[in-house]
């Protein structure tokens, strides 16, 4: 078994101390609430577009789509417009499917050798369900956290707030008195996605072989925030005007310390802060390299549209006048047309 | 063939990965597996560097002095000239999608044959090498150094891919190993690290123009015979034509169909239609003896020598000053022509666009290139009812059909074959979803692996396909697998006899050379093949 996770998870709890330690007794709270968000924003935003131009600053020599339907050819031949696309409204539906839907794990197939001789492929969904489940909580967290960033807090975002929360009224709320006005669907989500995904990797053992330490650190990471957020918000009660008060300093770049929050505020605030600069150094770039993946962002037209390689370099070549040289004896004399004859 | 039988090939696939982590398993060349080196004559005939015997089985491979040195900027380079190969080596998150989706890992069940773990045995060094944070966390963060032992360990697996892509469209980023393969192989050419079966091929390729080495003469009497078997079967006189100036089309198809069964029965069935069309239609096709392959050996070598090789099509056509170029079945030919050849060896402006002289199709989709594949041209002329097909002299087969790799994931040339299929025979039957179109599974031999020091590789890896054809034959009683590549041809014999013996592999032309009616024709008692056609043989005895 592949015990890579406890490195992973050991410096997570290690971040968490320090955070806790170090607002509550040692009178950092500066440091941990100003310090360190600014800084983690600043890695976050130059990191984040360096790495883009990055990507961007390389060439793109080849149009390389992996095709995943038919072409478009005769006309009487039904093209797959949107898996195989000939146009760029195709490649913009395509990528809008691959980045808001996931399409291409939705195709997910699991492989079996059954009865030690048959191989069978049967679709394999969950992978795909946890992975959906994961980011679209996770954005609606984060849209619900523009409450403590902006103000007046726009529409939006409240609607975002009523349907998280109207939901659970629908469903949980006769059943269990927690004595808030709602439970977020999306933070129950978030948790159970993340250790969905956390528990593949442990249990597949095949995702468990290749899986790093830094795969699960951003799992351990994400689930701290999740928890220390919920316990917040539904367990300690904590002061949400005096949070907002501070986060409002933050944007206005006029930051106060609030006096009435705990060291589970600066645990969940280090650990977004961590989160967010260890972003573009990490696999967590997937976020934006999907948008340059040249398999998929680009049009299947090579053959009707010339593409050019900016590097294009000339090679040694093999003329035919070096190929007849070699051979026009042989070619005379077995009947095949020769530019210059024998002398 | 393999020393195993396969109930013991299919008994040794275990699929749970060894207790150790891969960065701490060693590299373990195994017999059966890995393809002999290259002849130095061939690699150095090509000019290519660090040319020398050696052998992958001795501990010294003999590589240059500072060959970390000639890596790392290797590596930097193709970093800066491929976005691909850049964002692949940073965005991956293991999430294990395309896991059980390569052929090799299906059959072999060895942990490195998972296309994330092909690829992590380059990001590992890309990390050490060239990220910040790959440098600080080290083993933490998934990096390591290139040693001796990491770069065997290259050589080893990036010759057990053969680049057909199929993870990349289960990645949910798109990241194609194929593309990273083709890096690391690449790579490893840098220091003079290539299989025979690519170099020697390459050479020949350069040298005569196909992959063989068949000089201009003796292609022309391979042809010889084939007119002579089309006569034996079918009482017509062809009459193929070879580097002909002004001729409409220059036909180019992949140099394994005149060499070996069955693809020579196919290559028989491109000159019986060409026959066909000029005595119908006066269209004038030529052959090229300098331009005689098709298949590209240069793609699994590098793309400067990718380049090198396809060049012949475009100067070939231009020297005889043809309409444009049609070409033949054939898979990674077609990735090569379809989405390098007019980047590499264009603008093709020396040539009309595309148009069927007998039908007057334009072909839209092929206007740029210039070049036509055959199925789309065929799929074309059947549309418009100008080929006389008797589609029950291919009664005797049962068929199914394999997309070839290149063609379905980097083309998406599906439907017209399925199209002549279903016109040149009675018999179709699908391989179950999942095994074909964008799915399809490789012949386990693509990308220069059809040697035969490796065929315990082949085997598993054709498994997956094999696995899907016996099922059709168990169910329908299919007996013949089409397709439209080469190496297919060339290596599904092989692999049917390992593991469907019952089944034979048939290019698509062939089919349509038995359906169609030549003119002038003597009434036909066999195929091709010489096999008796159903329900004929009775008036042949009468």
């Amino acid at each position: 078994m592949n015990g890579k996770y406890w490195f992973s998870l050991i410096a997570v709890v290690i971040l968490m101390l320090l955070a806790y330690v170090g607002a509550e007794a040692g009178g950092l709270a500066i440091f941990f609430g100003i310090v360190i968000p600014y800084l983690a924003a600043i890695i976050f935003i130059v990191g984040f577009i360096r790495r883009i131009l990055g990507w961007a600053s390389s060439a793109v020599p080849f149009r390389i789509p992996t095709t995943c339907g038919q072409q478009k050819s005769l006309p009487w031949i039904k093209q797959n417009k949107i898996d195989n696309p000939s146009s760029t409204l195709g490649v913009i539906l395509r990528m809008f499917f691959e980045i808001c839907c996931f399409r291409s794990l939705f195709r997910n197939t699991k492989n079996e050798l059954y009865n030690g001789s048959k191989l069978t492929y049967s679709w394999e969904i969950w992978l795909w369900v946890a992975a959906l489940a994961f980011h679209y909580s996770f954005l609606v967290v984060i849209m619900r956290h523009l409450r403590f960033f902006l103000d007046p807090v726009p529409g939006c975002v409240k609607l975002i707030e009523f349907f998280d929360g109207f939901l659970r009224l629908e469903f949980v709320d006769t059943f269990i008195q927690i004595g808030l006005p709602a439970i977020m669907i999306s933070g129950i989500v978030l948790l159970a996605a993340v250790v969905f995904l956390f528990l593949r990797r442990i249990f597949i053992p095949q995702v468990n072989y290749i899986s790093l330490a830094a795969d699960y650190f951003p799992l351990f990471l994400i689930m701290g925030i999740a928890c220390s957020g919920i316990f917040m918000r539904y367990f300690t009660k904590v002061d949400v005007i005096g949070i907002k008060g501070f986060t409002m300093g933050l944007v206005k770049f006029h930051p106060v310390i609030p006096e009435s929050v705990g060291g589970v505020f600066y645990i969940h605030l280090f650990l977004v802060s961590i989160l967010l600069a260890y972003f573009p150094f990490s696999k967590l770039m997937h976020a934006g390299g999907i948008f340059l993946s040249p398999t998929r962002n680009l049009v299947n037209n090579t053959r009707a549209v010339r593409h050019v390689n900016p590097w294009n370099y000339d090679v040694p070549l093999h003329t035919y006048e070096e190929y007849e040289d070699e051979f026009r004896e042989k070619m005379i004399e077995a009947g095949l047309p020769v530019e210059k004859e024998l002398k | 063939m393999t020393d195993l039988k396969p109930d013991e090939l299919l008994a040794k696939i275990d699929r749970n990965p060894p207790a150790s982590g891969w960065m701490d398993t060693p590299i373990n060349i195994k017999k059966g597996i890995y393809c002999y080196a290259s002849n130095p004559k061939s690699v150095e005939y090509v000019g290519l560097p660090n040319v020398r015997k050696w052998n992958p089985l001795e501990e010294d491979w003999k590589l240059p002095e500072n060959w970390q040195e000639i890596l790392h900027k290797g590596f930097r380079e193709r970093l800066e000239r491929f976005r691909t190969f850049k964002i692949f080596m940073d965005i991956c998150v293991r999430c294990g999608a395309c896991a059980d989706k390569c052929h090799f890992f299906i059959g072999t069940g060895d942990p490195k044959n998972m296309p994330v773990l092909r690829a992590e045995l380059l990001r590992s060094v890309y990390r050490n090498d060239f990220t910040t944070f790959g440098k600080i966390l080290g083993k933490f963060g998934g990096a390591r150094k290139l040693t001796l032992d990491v770069l065997k360990e290259w050589w080893y697996y990036f010759f057990q891919c053969t680049e057909c892509r199929r993870c990349s469209v289960f990645c949910p980023y798109g990241i194609d190993t194929a593309e990273i393969t083709i890096m690391g192989r690449e790579l490893l050419n840098l220091i003079g690290l290539n299989i025979d079966w690519v170099a020697t091929p390459v050479a020949n390729c350069y040298r005569t123009g196909n992959h063989l080495g068949i000089q201009p003469h003796a292609l022309k009497g391979m042809f010889d015979f084939f007119v002579e078997d089309i006569e034996e079967v079918t009482g017509v006189l062809v009459e193929p034509q070879f580097n002909k100036k002004g001729a409409d089309i220059l036909f180019i198809t992949p140099s394994g169909d005149y060499f070996a069964d069955p693809g020579t029965y196919t290559c028989m069935g491109y000159i019986m239609l060409f026959h066909y069309l000029k005595e119908k239609y006066g269209l004038d096709v030529t052959w090229s003896t300098y331009a005689s392959e098709g298949g590209n050996f240069g793609f699994f070598t590098s793309h400067e020598t990718m380049k090198r090789l396809n060049s012949k099509m475009y100067a070939e056509a231009r020297r005889l000053g043809v309409k444009w170029i049609l070409g033949g079945e054939c898979g990674h030919m077609w990735r090569v022509v379809h989405q390098y050849m007019d980047t590499m060896n264009g603008p093709a402006d020396f040539m009309e666009e595309p148009v069927s002289p007998i039908t007057g199709t334009k072909f839209e989709n092929a206007k740029s290139t210039k070049m036509v594949h055959i199925a789309e041209f065929t799929a074309d002329l059947i549309k418009h009812n100008k080929l006389e097909l008797d589609k029950n002299r291919n009664d005797h087969l049962k068929v199914t059909f394999h997309d070839s790799c290149n063609p379905a994931r980097g083309m998406g040339l599906l439907d017209e074959p399925r199209y002549v299929i279903n016109n040149v025979c009675n018999n179709f039957y699908e391989m179950p979803p999942g095994t074909i179109r964008e799915q399809t599974f490789c012949c386990g031999s693509g990308a220069g692996l059809n040697a035969g020091e490796n065929i315990e590789l082949r085997m598993a890896g054709g498994l997956p396909r094999a696995n899907a054809v016996k099922h059709v034959h168990e169910k329908h009683g299919v007996n013949m697998l089409a397709c439209i590549c080469a190496i297919d041809r060339a290596a599904f014999p092989a692999l049917m006899e390992y593991w469907v013996p019952e089944v034979d592999v048939i290019g698509l032309h062939e089919m349509v050379a038995n359906a169609l009616i030549m003119p002038g024709e003597s009434k036909r008692t066999t195929d091709l093949r010489g096999e008796p056609l159903l329900g004929m043989e009775d008036e042949a005895d009468e």
